[in-house]
């Protein structure tokens, strides 16, 4: 189990590596897209794995701490999925409007001379 | 309330100058006039207390852990300088109104003006040190803008920018010195470390903190090495010459060596840096200020030699010696400021500040002239005039230091006064003689208003200088007082002490300056020389520029070598740096190596298996496709996404799986949205290219990176995946409170709102500049020409569908069935976002996801039936709802102050509703509301700004010319 998230994670990062790495802006924005679907598998896993042990304090009584899945990392990750939203949201218009104003949709914002 | 106001109030007067029209000078002068008349009421109405010796204090709690409190603290010194702040600037105000020419932007100059007034009442009446440092800067930025004020000319910009690094560099200097001093001291407060001087001075760290402070002091003060800025600085116009940099700013550098005279002087050391630097800067400055030629510019060398006359005197470290420094001060204050307002007066007159062309002066102006003469016998310390008076105390000062064969101070203090006679000479030459050349202007006397500052200037030097002990003895014995405490020396301020060597080494001065001055003129006349003679290889000036351009220098090779202007090579290097990150980990010394699994794949689900497989492959083969097939690699990236939210849900986190879920569903429209405007690609093989080796050669490089960078991050996870948990995590208090203290049930959401709800205020703040920044951007998005014709989809000749509008489309054309039923689904959309709101607190749930399912339910109306249709009966306004949830967050969290707690803090109300029954609601639901509302408002705005782009109007280039062409025609 650990092991395949743990790949799982590694397979995604590469990916994104592999694509913010490359000469075309869309290629960036998938790649940063992958790598923060990495990374926030990434900090929500340092809370373990738990299976059906949703942070929900339901139960009557004063709940145990063991009985429930870390809720620290899923509100730290709650707020990066926004967040990212809100950069994708960002990138996305710099890559469109510098696409209009240079002609190319490279990153440097001109064809390099290789 | 006096204290604080009186430093406030020339801010607020700065403040409402700036906002001024540009031509308003009588009321800027009126305005600038009053502040500084009020203060120095004020600071006036104080005088009884400080002359009884008391110490007023006003705190402020600022940072008590750190002992960074804003103290305000007025004893006889900082009383002393805050009348000479506030007096002289009033006169320079009345001055300036006469002064600045219309045409100049007067709301800047005044705006300046009083900011550098607050800075300076800032300086003198700061009782913690950290908080004098930041006034300091303050005079300093203050300074430059005014130095700078004519910024068309190229000599005020460099005299500004000089003025500016040497003194910020100094005040950078005496920041260090300030925090060793409190580090040695235990405090910042000055009191606690003027007491602490005994134990300052004889610890290992006092010559460190001495330079410091000392560099800071000499460079304010003008102090050689650093005398090189001021005689640049008379760039400014002729107020700020005779207020900063002469009777104020300059003071500063004296006023802090006055300060902490009690804390660091006594010892060796002190005597040779501080009398040292003094003595060399008296010398010079007064030599160097015989031979210029601009009238400014002798002054303000004059300027740098009395100057050095009191770091002189504050170096020899005697308590009289300290009595004369202040006196000193004050009367170079009031004789030089007069004497700037005189030349700029001769200078506005005549048009030209040349002392080889002015001459005559006194037949047209003889009253200017008459003053100007007064005061420069006083610069020149002739008897019966204050100059006189500090400058006998000087002397006779100079003859205690060392034993009685050690003579040179006294050499060097009557060889001063020498020169600083014929300076005075040169200057009062001027208004004798017959002009040899012909003046730009006709010279007359200047308007009554403009010359007024100047008599009563001169009347201050002369009536100090006749009756001392009447006029500003008091006030001296308070401030000394306030410095020396029970060491206050027994002193008589009388003008006639008897036949003795002092009176003697003053009339050595006076003939000897005119006999020398005599003999220039006949020998080497100072008009015809262009440089100072014997020192002028020593040009600070150009040592100055020389550090600057090696330092820009060395930064272009840097820059040169490290940097580069390419994202890949930067990005490169950061994911090389990152790889680095597992490394050390894993060699850190307190790392465990991980102990592996004897199954590492035991209990997993097949599901689970097959559920990552599909994710890792769409990521793969989106990284496979991404150049060339960008809606697939789309797709692609959105399977992960779901992937990554199924896992979410898998492993217990409901709430990270619904707003992943519609993040993905709104991050794909938007890139959709974006996807036009990019310029097709076609795969290289299609079009039979071969591909280079080189650029295959990056690739495999970068695969490599790719494959080590996620190989490690696997490895990193695997390690601490395998480890239990730490035992002292936090998270166990948020699920032992939630519900107790928080009020809900659904711990993550509780988090949010509750308990991390100043961070998630943050959050949606974020969340809402970037919707603004996307909506700016895009207001002035020009796209690129090949985007700019219709899609071909939208021009098909074949298809009906290509015809009609999106409106008509989803109205009767081909999507009416999904027409019917989206719209009929609009409300329950829209009711399940409320739904899944309500039940945020206790249920997965909350403000963002609600939102986020409120936003989709709008963006499939837009998707059916186009923008237009959606508008037209839908008003959205985004922006507004930006507003409202921030205020309405904002002021959930303000709330809280009402009952007494801090910002955000949480409160439930049970209330009993007939039907509904007993509800308990916190106030964490309000702000759950604000963040559900700028949610919602952000995503609708950054989704309709970039659809809004398909629908407007570009402007085609060439089409506008052609189509106008047509009309003509």
């Amino acid at each position: 189990m650990e092991a395949a998230v743990a790949i799982a994670i590694g397979i995604l990062f590469g990916s994104g590596i592999w694509l913010i790495l490359r000469p075309r802006t869309f290629q960036v924005i998938t790649g940063l897209l992958l790598m923060s679907y990495a990374v926030n598998l990434f900090i929500f896993v340092m809370g373990r794995l738990w299976i059906d042990k949703a942070p929900l304090t339901l139960a009557p009584g004063t709940p145990d701490p063991a009985d429930y899945a870390d809720p620290l990392s899923q509100a730290l990750v709650l707020t990066a999925i926004v967040i990212g939203f809100a950069t994708t949201a960002l990138y996305l218009v710099m890559m469109i409007g510098a696409r209009g104003l240079s002609g190319t949709d490279h990153v440097d914002g001109e064809e390099s001379d290789e | 309330m006096l204290l604080p106001s009186l430093l406030l109030i020339p801010f607020i007067g700065s403040v409402i100058a700036a906002v001024m029209p540009e031509n308003a000078r009588n009321r800027e002068a009126w305005l600038a006039g009053s502040v500084s008349l009020a203060g120095l009421i004020g600071a006036g109405s104080l005088y009884p207390r400080i002359s009884a010796g008391e110490v007023l204090r006003y705190e402020l709690p600022w940072m008590p852990a750190y002992g960074l409190d804003f103290v305000l603290r007025i004893d006889g010194l900082a009383w002393i300088f805050a009348m000479l702040v506030l007096g002289i600037g009033l006169l320079v105000v009345l001055y300036a109104r006469y002064y600045m020419s219309p045409e100049d932007p007067v709301p800047r100059f005044f705006s300046f003006l009083l900011a550098f007034m607050g800075s300076m009442l800032g300086v003198v009446l700061s009782g913690n040190l950290v908080q004098l440092v930041v006034f300091w800067e303050l005079t300093s930025i203050t300074s430059f803008l005014l130095i700078g004020y004519w910024h068309h000319r190229a000599d005020a910009r460099r005299g500004a920018r000089m003025a500016f690094t040497v003194t910020a560099t100094g005040g950078l200097c005496l920041l260090a010195g300030v925090i060793i001093l409190g580090h040695i001291a235990g405090s910042y407060d000055l009191d606690a470390v003027i007491a602490a001087g005994d134990a300052i001075r004889a610890h290992e760290l006092y010559l460190p903190a001495l330079v410091l402070v000392a560099l800071g002091a000499l460079t304010k003060s003008a102090q050689f090495p650093f005398h090189f800025w001021l005689p640049h600085a008379m760039a400014a116009p002729t107020p700020v010459s005779s207020y900063l940099h002469s009777a104020t700013m300059v003071k500063a550098g004296v006023f802090l060596l006055m300060r902490l005279w009690p804390a660091l002087s006594g010892t060796p050391e002190w005597t040779w840096i501080v009398a040292g630097a003094g003595v060399c800067t008296l010398l010079l400055g007064s030599f160097a200020a015989i031979f210029q030629h601009d009238l400014k510019g002798l002054l303000a060398y004059s300027t740098i030699s009395h100057l050095g006359l009191i770091t002189v005197l504050l170096g020899i470290g005697t308590p009289l010696a300290m009595v004369a420094a202040i006196f000193h001060t004050i009367n170079h204050a009031t004789f030089k400021a007069s004497l700037f307002m005189a030349a700029g007066i001769i200078d506005h007159e005549t048009g030209t500040r040349d002392l080889r062309v002015l001459r005559g002066l006194h037949r047209q102006m003889p009253i200017t002239a008459t003053l100007a003469i007064v005061a420069s016998a006083a610069m020149a310390g002739v008897p019966l005039l204050n100059g006189f008076l500090s400058k006998e105390m000087f002397f006779a000062e100079t003859l205690q230091v060392g034993s009685s064969r050690n003579w040179w101070m006294s050499a060097a203090a009557v060889a001063m006064g020498i020169f600083s006679v014929t300076y005075s000479l040169r200057f009062i030459n001027i208004f004798f003689g017959t002009p040899k050349v012909a003046l730009p202007k006709t010279p007359h006397e200047p308007p009554r208003w403009m010359r007024f500052p100047v008599e009563l200037l001169v009347l201050a030097c002369l009536v100090v200088g006749v009756l001392p002990g009447l006029s500003v003895g008091p006030a001296l014995h308070a401030a000394v007082g306030s410095v020396l405490g029970p060491r206050t020396p027994a002193y008589d301020l009388a003008v006639w002490h008897g036949l003795n060597v002092p009176l003697l080494m003053s009339f050595i001065a006076l003939i000897g300056g005119a006999l020398f001055y005599l003999t220039l003129r006949r020998r080497f006349d100072p008009d015809l020389r262009d440089n100072v003679p014997l020192i002028y290889r020593f040009s600070g000036a150009q040592a100055y520029e020389n550090v600057m351009i090696a330092l820009s220098q060395a930064a272009n090779f840097l820059l040169r070598l490290f940097g580069t202007r390419r994202l890949q090579p930067q990005m490169l290097w950061m994911m090389l740096a990152l790889l680095l990150v597992p490394v050390l980990v894993g060699l850190s010394p307190s790392a465990q190596l991980a102990a592996p699994l004897a199954a590492p794949f035991a209990n997993l689900d097949p599901l689970f298996a097959l559920l990552l497989t599909v994710g890792c492959v769409c990521a793969l083969a989106a990284a496979w496709q991404a150049k060339y097939h960008r809606l697939v690699a789309l797709a692609l990236v959105g399977g992960t996404g779901i992937v990554t939210a199924v896992v979410f849900l898998w492993l217990s986190a409901p709430d990270l799986a619904l707003t992943q879920l519609m993040v993905e569903t709104v991050t794909t429209v938007l890139i959709l949205l974006g996807l036009r405007w990019l310029p097709p690609r076609i795969a290289p093989k299609e079009l039979a290219i071969d591909v280079p080796r080189s650029v295959w050669l990056h690739r495999s490089r970068d695969l490599l990176v790719a494959v080590a960078g996620g190989g490690a991050l696997a490895a990193l996870t695997y390690a601490i995946l395998v480890r239990p948990a730490p035992e002292d995590s936090i998270s166990g208090f948020f699920v032992l409170r939630a519900l107790a203290e928080g009020g809900g049930s659904n711990v993550v959401n509780v988090l949010l709102v509750d308990f991390r709800g100043f961070d998630t205020m943050g959050e949606i703040t974020v969340l809402a500049a970037v919707a603004l920044t996307v909506y700016a951007l895009l207001r002035r998005f020009r796209p690129a020409h090949e985007s700019l014709a219709p899609p071909s989809q939208q021009t098909n000749d074949v298809d009906p569908a290509a015809a009609q509008t999106p409106a008509e489309q989803a109205g009767s054309g081909y999507l009416m069935v999904p027409g019917v039923y989206l719209r009929l689904l609009l409300p329950f959309m829209l009711l399940i976002a409320a739904y899944f709101f309500m039940r945020g607190h206790n249920l997965p749930g909350g403000g963002f996801v609600a939102g986020l399912i409120f936003a989709v339910a709008i963006i499939v109306q837009y998707m059916l039936a186009g923008t237009v249709w959606v508008e037209s009966h839908l008003r959205l306004r985004p922006h507004r709802w930006l507003g409202f949830g921030l205020v309405t967050a904002a002021a959930t969290g303000v709330g809280a102050w009402l009952f007494g707690h801090p910002f955000l803090t949480s409160h439930t109300v049970h209330l009993h509703l007939p039907i509904l029954g007993e509800l308990h609601v916190p106030s964490a639901f309000v702000f759950d509301l604000g963040v559900f509302v700028v949610v919602v408002g952000s995503t609708m705005l950054i989704l309709t700004a970039i659809a809004h782009q398909s629908i407007r109007g570009h402007r085609q280039p060439g089409k506008g010319a052609e189509a106008t062409a047509r009309g003509v025609l």
